[in-house]
């Protein structure tokens, strides 16, 4: 009968851990005074919400010590309307009804005048209600599926218009006809892959296979097999996390290469082709706003400053970048306002450039996205990515894909 | 039809993955009845065993020299939990599975901290790149190596088991502690040696696993339940069992996923392994015994 038992336990387990993995709440409850009232303290208290534990603190760790960077540097030429910034730094845990306590703390108990955060959509969704409810603001740094326009988010990631989209039409430009799909199971590539199938059909570009798995899985043969089978002429991944590094590495003991058939991932960039292993990687392409070898001179000083802190082994990559700049583009909205009140902060926020590590960014008011340069670049042999083809300017964010006749159908 | 014979190696392929990873819980979990939570971890430890060896050996021969340091390091680590925590929860399972589950948040945390959040990577030899093309399907090197190496450790646990009076020991606590104990075998020795072997046995997976995987501190969890399930599916502690059920869940996933999805394959094996449990509570493979358990 014991034996019996153990078994019903570890089932139960089982369902347990798999359930764990997309359990959602909806908010918090507890009733937070209205953001940014510290105008009458000697320091001005931010936010800042990562993962800083459990599988997303892989990614979201770096773009912490980005925030933390631009704090520090704003810090040193005399902080914003003449006070310091202080950080107030707490773990989402990669769980997103923590990050949704976590928000609500931040905002109610340190009454923090914005909150830098987030890497996962599903992170953005948990804590969107709490910073709606509460009228306080959420700085979001990656890139994401795009159809959402919070007014009290500003997302300094890239939406679809500035990535996906840029990213097909150099496939299309490429003469690539026939596209195989690879995603992870949840929100962003799921509804990327709909944009992309609504652009391929506009654009006589061919899905020859769309393919799925679980977040973390890492058994890949059988995606690889049906590669083989489709004979796709380039692949688009929306694969997230871990799972690129089993995907990359059996694509390649598969005897496929990136000669004939090309990977365009969206969610790969410097950090985690250093867990690929380069050389399992090289020569496959990316679509981004930003590299560690972008050519200006913001991002010389930026990458020279990230590595003389956390040290010279360490990549700078398109969401780090993103962090440092929302930082400045949020100070610089303080100042122009000349109070951390939300309101003013958003309404000042219209317009405001900044010469990042990307080149010239600029907040568009009406959707609090920021302007960018797309830029699609091949994994070099050392990991680093080089940019082949940019945007000729920073695009306008389009989040709904309003200006584009093919994407009526969605959203 | 090339694909269809592709898809079957695949199939053994993933069944070969899943043996690998249960192999050691076979012996923990399957002989003593200790839920190890810890036991992903174990695996993480090979992994980076893997990753620091690769950086001191290069990586042609690193893959071999990191397969013994992995089993002795794992090993070691298991016998620690063993003599620390686990020697005073015997017959308290549950106790014993909140217990390693904080040892395994505990040992991912460590991990990260040594090592840092991101995933590390650890060169694969040259000569397991590629693979040989048998009938117009790929059949990669790295899979058959994981296959070799399942088969040898099979074959290794088997004769020890069946042919030496340690293993002898081990069977006879398994199917009766006290009658064991009364006819003068060191229970507690036994107990540690097996815990050892199965430690050591997850740390080897975690070597092999680098060849297919990433290599980063929550490696563990992605492979835990699917070690627990062909163990379960295939009756405590009998390898035969486990062999079975790992091929067999190998093969569903395989066969499944090409017709459908991956998301859909793992369903329909969570739900051949209860349907199964419903018919066979005690696995594939079960040993008839007097015992009062």
């Amino acid at each position: 009968m014991k034996t019996k038992k153990w078994v019903g336990v570890v089932m139960l387990l089982a369902v347990v851990a798999a359930a764990c993995g997309d359990s959602a709440n909806d908010s918090s409850s507890g009733s937070g005074q209205t953001g940014g009232a510290t105008d009458g303290g000697s320091t001005i208290k931010v936010g800042i919400l990562h993962s800083l534990s459990g599988t997303m603190a892989i990614s979201e760790v770096s773009v912490r010590d980005a925030e933390l960077l631009a704090i520090e540097e704003i810090n040193a030429k005399g902080g914003v309307l003449g006070k310091k910034i202080e950080a107030k730094v707490e773990d989402g845990a990669s769980d997103w009804p923590t990050f949704a306590e976590k928000a609500q703390k931040l905002i109610s108990v340190d009454k923090v005048a914005t909150t830098f955060g987030g890497w996962t959509s599903a992170s953005r969704k948990a804590m969107l209600p709490v910073f709606e409810k509460n009228k306080a603001l959420l700085w979001y740094p990656v890139q994401y599926e795009g159809l959402e326009t919070s007014p009290y988010i500003f997302y300094s990631g890239a939406t679809t218009n500035q990535q996906i989209i840029p990213g097909m039409d150099y496939l299309k430009a490429q003469g690539k006809t026939k596209i195989f799909l690879v995603g992870s199971d949840y929100v962003f590539p799921r509804t990327a892959n709909k944009e992309i199938k609504a652009y391929a059909a506009a654009n006589g570009i061919t899905i020859v296979g769309e393919e799925y798995t679980p977040l973390g899985h890492t058994e890949y043969s059988t995606v690889v097999n049906k590669l083989k089978d489709a004979k796709p002429d380039a692949v688009f991944n929306t694969l997230n996390g871990d799972s690129n590094v089993a995907f990359f590495k059996q694509f390649k003991s598969g005897g496929l290469t990136a000669a004939t058939m090309p990977v365009m991932s969206v969610s790969v960039a410097e950090e985690e082709t250093r867990g690929i292993g380069a050389e399992n990687i090289a020569g496959h392409l990316t679509a981004w706003n930003y590299y560690q070898t972008t050519d200006t001179p913001a991002n010389k000083t930026f990458v020279a400053a990230y590595k003389a802190k956390f040290g010279q082994n360490r990549v700078t990559d398109d969401p780090i970048e993103a962090g440092y700049v929302q930082v400045y583009l949020w100070a610089a909205a303080v100042t122009k306002a000349g109070t951390t009140e939300v309101e003013a902060v958003k309404k000042a926020a219209d317009g405001i450039t900044f010469d990042a590590p990307e080149g010239k960014v600029t907040i568009d008011g009406a959707t609090q996205h920021i302007y960018k340069t797309a830029r699609i670049g091949v994994v070099q042999p050392d990991g680093l990515i080089k940019e082949v083809s940019a945007s000729p300017t920073p695009i306008k964010p389009d989040p709904y894909l309003k200006s584009y006749p093919w994407a009526a159908g969605l959203s | 039809m090339d694909i269809y014979l592709s898809q079957v190696f695949t199939g053994l392929s993933i069944g070969s993955v899943l043996l690998l990873i249960a192999l050691g819980l076979t012996f923990t979990f399957g002989q003593m009845g200790v839920i190890n939570l810890a036991h992903g971890e174990l695996i993480m430890a090979g992994a980076y065993t893997a990753y620091m060896v690769g950086g001191v050996f290069g990586e042609s021969v690193s893959l071999l020299v990191a397969l013994p340091v992995a089993f002795a390091l794992a090993g070691t680590m298991g016998l620690v939990l063993e003599r620390v925590l686990i020697r005073r929860l015997y017959g308290r399972p549950l106790d014993t599975l909140l217990v390693t589950w904080g040892v395994s948040l505990l040992l991912q945390q460590v991990a990260r901290d040594i090592f840092g959040a991101p995933n590390v990577n650890a060169k694969a030899p040259e000569w397991l790149g590629g693979g040989v093309v048998v009938a117009g399907a790929t059949l990669p090197y790295a899979r058959l190596f994981i296959i070799a190496l399942v088969a040898l450790s099979v074959t290794g646990i088997w004769l020890y088991m069946t042919r030496l009076p340690q293993g002898r020991r081990m069977r006879a606590v398994m199917q009766n502690r006290q009658l064991a104990a009364v006819s003068g075998i060191a229970t507690q020795a036994v107990d540690q040696r097996t815990f050892f072997i199965g430690s050591g046995l997850a740390g080897m997976a975690g070597v092999a696993l680098t060849l297919l995987g990433p290599i980063g501190p929550s490696l563990g969890t992605a492979y835990i339940v699917d070690a627990f399930l062909v163990v379960v599916a295939g009756g405590l502690g009998q390898l035969r069992g486990a062999v079975f059920a790992a091929i067999g869940l190998g093969v569903i996933q395989s066969l499944v996923e090409f017709k459908t999805q991956a998301s859909l394959a793992k369903v329909l094996c969570f739900v051949a392994v209860v349907a199964l449990l419903q018919v066979r509570p005690q696995g594939l493979v079960s040993v008839r015994s007097r015992a009062l358990t």
